[in-house]
């Protein structure tokens, strides 16, 4: 049971954490000076959810297990992140239609994870839940605007989803920290988010004038149980260097 | 009203202590002169948050990392509020910026310098932002009402800034014989710069005049400096680090410290680009403008469909207005 729910609650970290990270690296190269802050709020929201499931599952976890630790002394196949929040920026469009892709799951995750039987799990999900909805909300109104803004906006966006597609399957594929997960009344069942997910993203891109993909293409996965794509190593080399290289320092 | 009536209203209200605001009447040098410097200040806000972005995916512990990042964020608001001061004199943002990526406009020396370890992080905090403070800290009684009204609102962020990037190096200064080096290393880099951020001496400052005159600087660049190096020289004691000075030290005559030359050949070097970094930094800034310019236009082209499609309220007319 506690194995089970130091998994699930790791996984919940380091999806939040990945993709606060990535967005964390437009801080100073945005496009606009609003949208640098604005995407950066969303890297800051994002790391403090990571912090918050970090702390419950280092205090589950003991043996002076720490939310740092957990972050920045694990190898990339321990990390149980979805490969879409690891993949590289991009442009702006890959950006936002990656924060809109998984913005419209977290939201659906969290409203359900509010009611768990978990109650550390189900107060980080309530108070995760209004940073969500105004992520959905500024990441479906940005896909909005680039699929009916100008024909380059278009192409672009059109270029993202080509890209993105194949990794949004991963997000209602369980693993089986998952599926025990769900049995155990904690987690949520991910596999019944999907049909919520798609009518969203549905209703998001039609007022973008864009064309739903097929949603039986193939799906990578792997993210959940440690077979990452080869982008996570390079992000954990950066971000984990200071720990590794000046071992059992206070910072 | 003619001229001359005009310019002794104004320099009335500057005696008087009476804010100016965007729709008084001001003399063109005035407004030129603001321009230059919040665009400026504006300016060095942006480019600021590169030499610390630097360290964010790289940053030691998350809580850390946070903190670093909500610094960056709060320098991008600090950019926004000082643009649209600018914009108050009637010069639109995007030309203020135009004038930073073709060299016209400068910004402050201090981020030419590179940020080569993580304590230098602490050492922009504290020794930086520190100095903006002092800075800054005068311009809240600056006399034209945006600007002044825009730094008291700075200069509380800035506080803090300065606070998170002392415990950054009290923490360092306090753990293993590396970090303690680290802590020493970005002192003994950060030290002069900082004290060139407050421009040139007194005797050879060319603005400095006029701007004292009509009160938009209320302190001399050597008098700001003083005060920064007094703050300083007593704090770096806590931190059981040293100034790379051998000549600073206590004047009980004077109740200041006494300090060594400044490298003025280098300040000025770096102020004619050639720092060590001023190149990538406008790179940066360029680059990052110009691979947004797209995305600015479909903000644009989406926001004018929209107001084809739906009749404009009157709340929307007066916005367009
Ligand atoms: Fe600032
Ligand atoms: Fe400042
Ligand atoms: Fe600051």
């Amino acid at each position: 049971m506690k194995k089970d729910l130091i998994s699930y609650t790791i996984h919940l970290a380091d999806s939040a954490l990945i993709l606060g990270h990535r967005n964390s690296e437009w801080c100073g190269h945005g496009p606009v000076l609003e949208q640098d802050i604005a995407i950066t709020n969303i890297s800051l929201d994002l790391i403090g959810q990571a912090r918050n499931f970090y702390q419950y599952a280092a205090q589950l976890t003991g043996n002076n297990t720490t939310e740092d630790t957990l972050a920045y002394l694990r190898d990339a196949r321990e990390f149980k992140n979805c490969l879409l929040t690891e993949l590289p920026n991009g442009d702006w469009a890959v950006t936002v239609l990656r924060q809109f892709f998984f913005s419209a799951y977290q939201y659906l995750l969290y409203q359900q994870l509010q009611h768990s039987s978990d109650t550390q799990l189900a107060a980080i999900a309530e108070k995760s839940l209004k940073e969500v909805t105004y992520h959905l909300r500024w990441s479906s109104e940005w896909v909005i605007r680039l699929g009916d803004g100008t024909s380059e906006s278009r192409q672009r966006i059109l270029n993202a989803i080509e890209d993105l597609w194949m990794f949004t399957g991963e997000l209602f594929k369980p693993a089986d920290y998952e599926i025990e997960a769900t049995a155990k009344g904690f987690g949520v069942n991910a596999e019944l988010l999907k049909n919520d997910w798609l009518q969203n993203i549905k209703a998001i891109f039609e007022e973008a004038t864009l064309p739903v993909p097929d949603e039986n293409a193939w799906m990578q996965t792997g993210g959940k149980t440690g077979s990452h794509t080869e982008h996570l190593g390079f992000i954990l080399a950066d971000m984990q260097f200071l720990q590794r290289t000046y071992p059992g320092c206070e910072w | 009203m003619p001229i001359h009536d005009l310019e002794k209203t104004f320099l009335d209200k500057i005696e008087r202590e009476i804010k100016i605001e965007p729709r008084d009447w001001m003399p063109d040098a005035y407004r030129k002169n603001l321009v230059r410097q919040i665009s400026q200040h504006a300016h060095s806000e942006i480019v600021g948050m590169l030499p610390e972005g630097n360290w964010i995916t790289r940053a030691p512990s998350l809580k850390r990392k946070a903190i670093l990042i909500a610094k960056a964020q709060d320098e991008a608001g600090h950019g926004l509020y000082l643009y649209s001061a600018t914009e108050t004199l009637g010069t639109s943002r995007e030309e203020t910026i135009n004038d930073l990526h073709s060299g016209k406009a400068k910004y402050s020396s201090i981020f030419n310098y590179p940020t080569l370890c993580w304590a230098d992080i602490g050492a922009i905090g504290w020794l930086v932002d520190g100095a903006a403070i002092i800075n800054q800290v005068m311009l809240c009684r600056t006399s034209y009402g945006p600007y002044a009204r825009a730094m008291v609102r700075i200069c509380r962020e800035e506080s803090f800034h300065q606070r998170q990037g002392f415990e950054i190096l009290l923490v360092l200064s306090r753990g293993s014989d590396e970090q303690k080096a680290m802590c020493q290393d970005a002192l003994n880099r950060w030290w002069w710069p900082s004290l060139m951020m407050f421009g040139p001496r007194d005797s050879d400052s060319t603005h400095s005049d006029q701007s004292m005159k009509w009160k938009i600087k209320r302190m001399s660049n050597d008098e700001l400096r003083q005060k920064f190096i007094d703050m300083i020289a007593e704090q770096v004691k806590v931190l059981g680090m040293t100034l790379p000075d051998p000549d600073l030290k206590w004047n009980a005559e004077r109740k200041h410290y006494d300090f060594g030359e400044i490298d003025w050949a280098e300040f000025w070097n770096v102020v004619k680009g050639n720092g060590p970094c001023n190149k990538q930094r406008i790179e940066a800034r360029t680059k990052a403008w110009d691979e947004g310019a797209w995305v600015r236009e479909a903000a644009v082209a989406y926001a004018e469909k929209r107001k084809e499609k739906q009749p404009q309220t009157p709340k929307g007319a007066l916005e367009a207005a």
